[in-house]
């Protein structure tokens, strides 16, 4: 920590409960959220209500202590890119060791009320994702290799798994899949981004892969990762883990995801104001994923 | 003399930590109550 950025905390003002919010990244949690409901939603044994809504509360609280943790860690890196300079520990409104007790405090709080509320193979995995997230993510690969996102993407793909694990207490082939599906769906997710914010991410000394392999390389993997991604996502149906209504949805979703990643695949622009495609592709990958999730539920409780 | 300036950070000081205090004992009320429900709802086999 640099002797101005000590100073400035001295005379910081203590932290309001808002920065605490703002560490658990909120709105990321949202999609971490929605899909341990879903895997809880789908799975053949009926929770307690108030057993279920304490699972997706743990869910909700672990990822937010892994945000948190993974903020104090890259305190340093945030401070670096506008995308993330304003965020309260590059912006000194809160000190990093406040931000440390909060993520570890939260992460210890949501593994404990999971197992005790639910079971504790559920507990279990909701321990390895946070530590997942923090450790192998954060830690290790984040600033070490270009596939950070394709490994560590792992982490976010645990939540229909711990939402399935609470209501049954094991793992089954449709969790696993649905573990996959967003597995696979990270890295082109990530990568739209990354290259409209590539300069952030070189400016920090990120070796996200537009950095390190150029922007024809990235638009080359976003599609080489959709269609396995698009095939895991119908393959549900086929198999016959979920009906008509969602085999239709997700055909279609995920051909409307393969042709937005041909688009880019087609786009040779190197400017950020240029990259309309990429910036459809980062969108349309936010409501896939919320609109799948949501087209399996549905295909469970109104049809079944 | 305290300066103005002086006075207003000491005042929004003690209003953050009061902010943090209420927020934490919400927190801390809303915890025992989960647990409680969390404890009728186990007991019921749920």
């Amino acid at each position: 920590m640099t002797a101005v950025t000590a100073t400035s905390h001295e005379r910081a003002l203590p932290a309001d409960w808002r920065d605490f919010v703002a560490l658990t990244k909120p709105r990321v949690m949202s999609l971490v959220v929605f899909t341990g409901l879903c895997g809880l939603l789908v799975a053949p044994v009926r929770l307690h209500p108030v057993l279920a809504f304490t699972a997706i509360l743990c869910i909700a609280l672990g990822a937010g202590a892994a945000a948190a943790l993974n903020m104090w860690y890259e305190a340093d890196l945030d401070a670096r890119m506008k995308r993330t300079a304003s965020r309260p520990l590059p912006a000194g409104r809160m000190d990093p060791q406040s931000a440390l007790h909060f993520g570890v405090g939260l992460s210890f709080l949501s593994v404990i009320l999971m197992g005790v509320a639910t079971n504790w193979f559920a507990a279990a995995i909701l321990a390895a994702s946070i530590l997942f997230y923090v450790l192998v993510y954060t830690v290790w690969l984040k600033r070490r290799t270009a596939q950070n996102i394709v490994i560590g993407g792992a982490a976010g793909a645990f939540p229909p798994l711990i939402g399935w694990a609470a209501a049954t207490g094991e793992a089954g082939l449709l969790p696993l899949l649905l573990f996959a599906l967003i597995f696979l769906w990270t890295p082109p997710h990530f990568w739209a981004l990354s290259l409209f914010v590539r300069s952030d991410y070189a400016a920090a000394g990120v070796p996200m892969l537009p950095v390190v392999a150029g922007a024809k390389a990235t638009r080359r993997q976003i599609l080489l990762y959709s269609l396995p991604m698009a095939a895991v996502a119908v393959s549900l149906w086929p198999l016959g883990l979920a009906g008509f209504v969602y085999g239709g949805a997700a055909a279609a979703l995920s051909l409307c995801f393969v042709a937005l990643a041909l688009d880019v695949n087609a786009n040779e622009a190197a400017e950020p104001a240029r990259m309309a495609p990429e910036k459809r592709l980062f969108a349309f990958s936010i409501l896939y994923l919320f609109a799948i999730f949501g087209a399996l539920v549905a295909d469970r409780w109104l049809v079944a | 003399m305290i300066p103005e300036d002086e006075r207003t950070r000491a005042r929004e000081v003690r209003a953050r930590q009061r902010r943090t205090a209420v927020a934490m004992a919400f927190a801390l009320a809303a915890f025992a109550a989960l647990m409680y429900f969390i404890t009728i709802a186990r007991m019921s086999g749920g």
